[in-house]
């Protein structure tokens, strides 16, 4: 049997991936971090630590806590900026092969569009993931995220100065979710991510005081898949793109949960903490499934859910 | 650095509430350097969910890494348990360690409890120089005994808190102490500290007003231990550059006037 059998490859609209396994911003760094413990080059993709104008400190700490079956982050976003992350960033992530996807933050809709202009034509970026859904930061980030019109502005926004195609990375923290997604669609984003962190809080009881500096922070890991599963279910009976599904992926049982439900393709975040090799394995176990039921191509599988 | 899962070897409370581990890992051990850390994963599956960092504390037969730790939390707790023929999986050798004494220095090693782990790396790899190392423990039961650890003998002084063995106070009366000596000679000394924060801060405080090079070994949450989660954020005492390092990948070592001890 040949090597491509079964053909993990998928395409979400003009953007095509190895195999559906995407590395989540934010949880991997810039990719140079895990060189060392496995073949990058297995990977579906990469999305980088979200990429600012200029470099971000983050928040002060403590900045993460753990919490039943998952934790808490506010790290506020930190990272090197812009131009550092031209100057010493990009060259070493062109020599990869693999999908490299920069996300991006503004404090405004200009600043998404100064961003993507800035990474217009630049080799070895293949897509931008906009992040309209970081719950740590003061302005910007989930405060556009939670406004359909506002989401839909700055989706277009980035869409003029970019020649990339553009995922869209959602909150979760909406009465709503597929009101935004749908906003974000008519925009004419490529793809939707979803779902960044929810949000939420932990108390020291002796000192009464929160446990992470910020106060409140976004809640990650298996606590919420089952969550993100619903809302990804839910996106995608409401929107035509392509969606990829994020939350609380472990393992490839996981990741297999989210594609049947209709992902396109998975991103993997906390587990990289855990386990900094899990990227590769989840390929594996899902190839191996795949290959033990006769499923030839993955999107014979994408979707496949059986409604109650 | 590696990820491996490794056989625990043996696993025995030296002290009130304090365990000694061995794991078999020949690949980190051949590695490891001292001030160096590692994360291990106490129990497969999603709770506890995080990876928990451990000073690397000493290392035997060239196959055997030994953790030190104290039972403070869930993890550790788990930890406690698990019995000789089990394992873990570990990642390491993980951060820069100690940028080790030359030869002619006298190092002062200033201990506080649990944090005494990587300094007695630090001893057993530094053949050369002067060793003198001061423990702070809250009481006499709390104590380690070094040759349980350490396969060399070296000068130390005990300090408790309720004063049942050694001075009573903290470690850092030892420490003042000795700095204070008429023959102590500053130019040929430098300390290497690790404990509570108050305690290390006490202990910068002392060598930066002396003009004594110091690093300290400083401990935080953190969930990745590689520089990816960016959670492990410590206030430099820079006022234009950097606002923060990382524990993780910056450290978990730092000379002390690096740090901003006021945050």
């Amino acid at each position: 049997m040949s090597a491509s059998y079964p053909d993990l490859n998928v395409k979400l609209g003009p953007l095509e991936f190895k195999n559906p396994v995407i590395m989540a911003s934010g949880t991997f760094g810039y990719g140079q971090e895990f060189d060392a413990l496995m073949d990058l080059n297995l990977l579906g993709g990469i999305i980088v630590k979200g990429l600012s104008l200029r470099p971000k400190q983050g928040n002060p700490p403590p900045r993460i806590v753990e919490t039943p079956c998952g934790m808490l982050n506010a790290i506020g976003l930190a990272n090197v900026g812009l131009e550092v992350f031209m100057k010493d960033k990009i060259p070493w992530l062109q020599t990869l092969d693999t999908r490299v996807i920069v996300n991006i933050y503004g404090h405004s809709i200009d600043e998404y569009g100064e961003l993507a202009n800035a990474l217009k034509g630049v080799e070895g970026v293949s897509a931008l993931e906009v992040n309209i859904s970081c719950p740590n930061v003061a302005c910007g980030g989930m405060a556009f995220g939670t406004d359909p019109s506002v989401s839909a502005r700055v989706t277009e926004e980035v869409l003029k100065n970019t020649d990339k195609p553009v995922i869209v990375k959602l909150t979760p923290n909406v009465t709503d979710i597929g009101l935004i997604a749908r906003a974000v669609e008519e925009a004419g984003a490529h793809a939707l991510s979803l779902i960044n962190t929810l949000t939420g809080m932990a108390i020291d009881i002796e000192s009464r005081r929160p446990r992470l500096a910020n106060t409140f922070g976004g809640l990650s890991g298996p606590a919420i898949r089952p969550v993100a599963l619903r809302m990804v279910y839910q996106v995608v009976q409401s929107v035509d793109i392509p969606v990829i599904g994020i939350g609380g992926i472990m393992d490839h049982q996981d990741a297999l949960e989210f594609l049947i439900a209709g992902a396109k393709a998975i991103q993997v975040g906390t587990a990289n903490f855990v386990n900094p090799c899990v990227g590769p394995n989840i390929v594996e176990g899902i190839r191996d499934f795949c290959r033990e039921r006769g499923i030839a191509h993955i999107d014979d599988l994408i979707g496949s859910f059986e409604p109650a | 650095m590696i990820e491996q899962k490794t056989e625990i070897i043996f696993n025995r409370e030296i002290a009130r509430d304090t365990f000694l581990m061995g794991l078999r890992s020949p690949e980190i051990v051949a590695r490891a350097k001292p001030g160096q850390f590692v994360m291990l994963r106490v129990r497969p599956g999603i709770d506890p969910l995080l990876r928990r960092p451990f000073s690397i504390c000493a290392v035997q037969d060239d196959e055997l890494l030994l953790i030190l730790y104290r039972v403070v939390g869930k993890g550790t707790a788990i930890m406690a348990e698990a019995s000789g023929g089990d394992s873990f999986s570990v990642l390491g050798p993980l951060g820069n360690g100690f940028a080790l004494p030359d030869r002619h220095q006298q190092s002062i090693l200033v201990a506080g409890g649990i944090g005494v782990a990587p300094l007695l790396f630090l001893a057993q790899y530094t053949r050369t120089g002067p060793i003198q190392l001061m423990m702070g423990f809250g009481s006499a039961a709390e104590i380690i005994a070094l040759e349980l650890i350490l396969d060399r003998t070296m000068d130390f002084v005990i300090a408790t808190d309720d004063g049942s063995a050694g001075h009573a106070g903290p470690v850092t009366d030892l420490l003042e102490a000795r700095l204070n000596q008429d023959e102590f000679e500053r130019d040929a000394a430098s300390i290497f500290t690790c404990g509570p924060g108050p305690m290390m801060k006490k202990v910068a405080a002392m060598a930066l007003e002396r003009g004594i090079p110091c690093q300290a070994s400083l401990e935080a949450v953190m969930a990745c231990g590689i520089g990816a989660c960016q959670g492990c954020s410590v206030k430099t005492s820079s006022k234009e550059g950097q606002t923060y390092f990382h524990v993780c990948t910056d450290g978990p070592v730092f000379p002390v006037m690096a740090i901003d001890w006021n945050h």
